[in-house]
């Protein structure tokens, strides 16, 4: 019989040759959706178009379809890995980026700015206050989880009420806009890759790359946790820190994608769920897997939803649950059947 | 090597645990006995600081516990739980790889892999070694928790009830693993264990425990005889000697002898 050890190197190794191979494929798949759009422009002209500095083709390339593929990439991988960072830290399947009411909060921070500052609100008034109130959903979780402390039990059912909270707030206040208040409230929570430009794309991808790397230095005590509160204790894990930490940091993640795009709520649920299927659960390799997968998967949908009745856009939230969700359950019933 | 000193534990309104004081010494197996929710289990807990003790103190070598850093506790003392839930799958291999997480921050080395490698070789479960934790059986899954522990290269060992879940077979295995580790290493461990027999045979010294409070301690033929079993469990027992070794014949709860003697 091989040696153990070096049959469990190997498997580390076949893990992170799907890393690398992701990162590859998802380069590939920028480069089709480049040069797929309303306009025929096609793989080698929009290619091309990348590097020639003038002319129609070089306009569409770089206003039109780059930032709208660096996008859907950013809110996938961000998606992706706060989702992953969410179950490991809550120990729930169904924990995601806005289990927390982080999503009803940006929800509710985008519906304030729609109505009361109606006429001269911005994009980016939109989403500083949908930013603000995401964060502010999960500091109140925080908040309540420190007096009753930081069980996963108590931050979830806190999550759930506070999600309550937030939408009853948001539909009050679309009971009380206008028509074409509502209609912009209803677009916005679609979720949207339409309005990006590239300085939204610079504050996303801050917001994305920063925390990701503590996360990622912290993997070994996320899959502590999964053995139990009080064995990563025993293991010299200082649990509720960690706790604290992954929320913060994946609520910053969650806030700093959603607030430029709306809700793309399945992804962050799925993406892990894809990945641990594929590669396990230890999450050296999960966190950036799961980036990648989710990337791919609002890329893909991004993609058909500009192509498919185009020149209509279908906005991205919806296509991404459309493409996610027999995905999903083909791999769950594909899957050996305890999965949990 | 561990003294535990006047611990008192309070959980609400309720002491858990009144003024217990434990000495364990190296190479020593010490066993806690005693009924259901007589505070075994937190005591361990305790220990380990699962639990904040509300008083009293918890001495390794000399340095009070409530002191140390959780990760320089953890290269101390190992702790065994009854049962490890796991939510998501997770590979026997890297569960016990989990072990070495008080030396390891990021990447484990090849020293790391290779102690795992034959611990489950020595444990027999090698082939199980890329399998899923979840899939394996009871008996198993308490190996590898112990394995685990043993990963963690501590000197001192806390199980709680370790042998619960086991076959005939599996119990004396893990039994004469821990007994074997503490004899070599010259390590200490301590186990919460319901088998009084099982204790008997493995132990040095047998605490039993009462309503969180130290009943009495000793060698297991001092501290097993059918007075104080009585007292403590409420049951009738005999008790035959076997080599030094008691060995505990439950007959019947003493309200059924009451109905009986009536």
């Amino acid at each position: 019989m091989q040696d153990i050890c070096e049959q469990y190197k190997g498997l580390a190794g076949r893990k992170l040759c799907f890393i690398i191979v992701f990162v590859a494929l998802l380069l590939g798949m920028s480069l089709v959706a480049l040069s797929l759009g309303a306009s025929s422009l096609g793989f080698r002209e929009s290619f091309a178009a990348l590097f020639d500095d003038s002319g129609t083709a070089h306009a569409i390339v770089w206003k039109l379809r780059l930032p709208r593929i660096i996008m859907a990439i950013l809110v996938g991988c961000g998606l992706g890995f706060a989702g992953t960072v969410f179950q490991a830290i809550l120990k729930n399947p169904l924990a995601s980026p806005y289990t927390l009411g982080i999503a009803s909060g940006a929800g509710f921070g985008a519906v304030i700015a729609i109505v009361f500052c109606a006429g001269f609100h911005t994009q980016y008034l939109v989403a500083g206050s949908a930013f603000f109130f995401a964060l502010v959903s999960s500091f109140l979780i925080l908040g309540i989880s420190r007096l009753k402390g930081c069980t996963t039990e108590t931050m979830i059912l806190a999550g759930i009420a506070i999600m309550f909270l937030f939408s009853a707030l948001s539909s009050l206040l679309q009971y009380m806009g206008t028509m074409e208040q509502v209609h912009e409230i209803v677009f916005w929570f679609f979720g949207s890759l339409s309005k990006v430009g590239w300085k939204e794309i610079a504050l996303a991808a801050v917001m994305v790359c920063l925390p990701c790397p503590i996360l990622i230095r912290l993997s070994w005590d996320l899959n502590l946790l999964s053995a139990g509160d009080e064995s990563a204790k025993a293991l010299g894990v200082n649990v509720e820190r960690i706790r604290i930490t992954g929320i913060v940091l994946a609520s910053l993640i969650t806030a700093g994608v959603i607030c430029f795009t709306g809700v793309i709520g399945f992804i962050g649920l799925v993406a892990p769920h894809i990945t641990r299927m594929i590669i396990g659960g230890d999450h050296r390799f999960l966190l950036p897997a799961s980036g990648l997968v989710g990337g791919a998967v609002v890329l893909t949908a991004d993609t058909v939803g500009r192509t498919l009745w185009s020149p209509q856009v279908i906005p991205v939230g919806i296509v991404t649950s459309f493409i996610g969700v027999p995905f999903f359950l083909y791999l769950l019933m594909k899957k050996r059947k305890e999965y949990w | 090597m561990l003294q535990v000193h006047e611990l008192h534990f309070r959980y609400k309104n309720t002491a858990v645990l009144t003024d217990v004081r434990i000495e364990l010494n190296k190479g020593e197996i010490l066993s806690i006995v005693g009924p259901n929710g007589a505070g075994k289990t937190t005591l361990l807990k305790c220990i380990v600081r699962i639990f904040k003790p509300d008083a009293g103190r918890v001495l390794i070598n000399g340095i009070e516990t409530g002191n140390m850093r959780r990760i320089d506790l953890a290269k101390c003392v190992g702790y065994v739980p009854q049962s490890s839930p796991s939510k998501f799958p997770i590979a026997v291999f890297d569960a016990v790889l989990m072990g070495r997480r008080p030396y390891v921050t990021w990447k484990p080395s090849k020293k790391d892999l290779q102690i795992v490698a034959d611990l489950l070789k020595v444990m027999g479960l090698e082939e199980f070694a890329l399998r899923d934790f979840d899939q394996l059986s009871g008996g198993q899954k308490q190996k590898v928790l112990l394995a685990r522990a043993f990963a963690q290269d501590t000197d001192i060992l806390l199980l709680d009830e370790p042998t619960s879940n086991l076959d005939l077979k599996h119990q004396l295995e893990v039994m004469e693993m821990i007994s074997r580790m503490v004899k070599e290493k010259g390590a200490g461990a301590i186990l919460a264990v319901h088998d009084l027999n099982l204790a008997s045979r493995f132990s040095d010294t047998i605490v039993m425990l009462n309503a969180g409070k130290i009943f009495c301690k000793g060698r297991p033929r001092d501290v097993m005889t059918a007075e104080n079993i009585r007292a403590v469990y409420g049951v009738e027992v005999t008790i035959n000697q076997d080599n030094g070794t008691p060995y505990i014949l439950p007959i019947r709860t003493v309200e059924q002898a009451e109905v009986i003697s009536d």
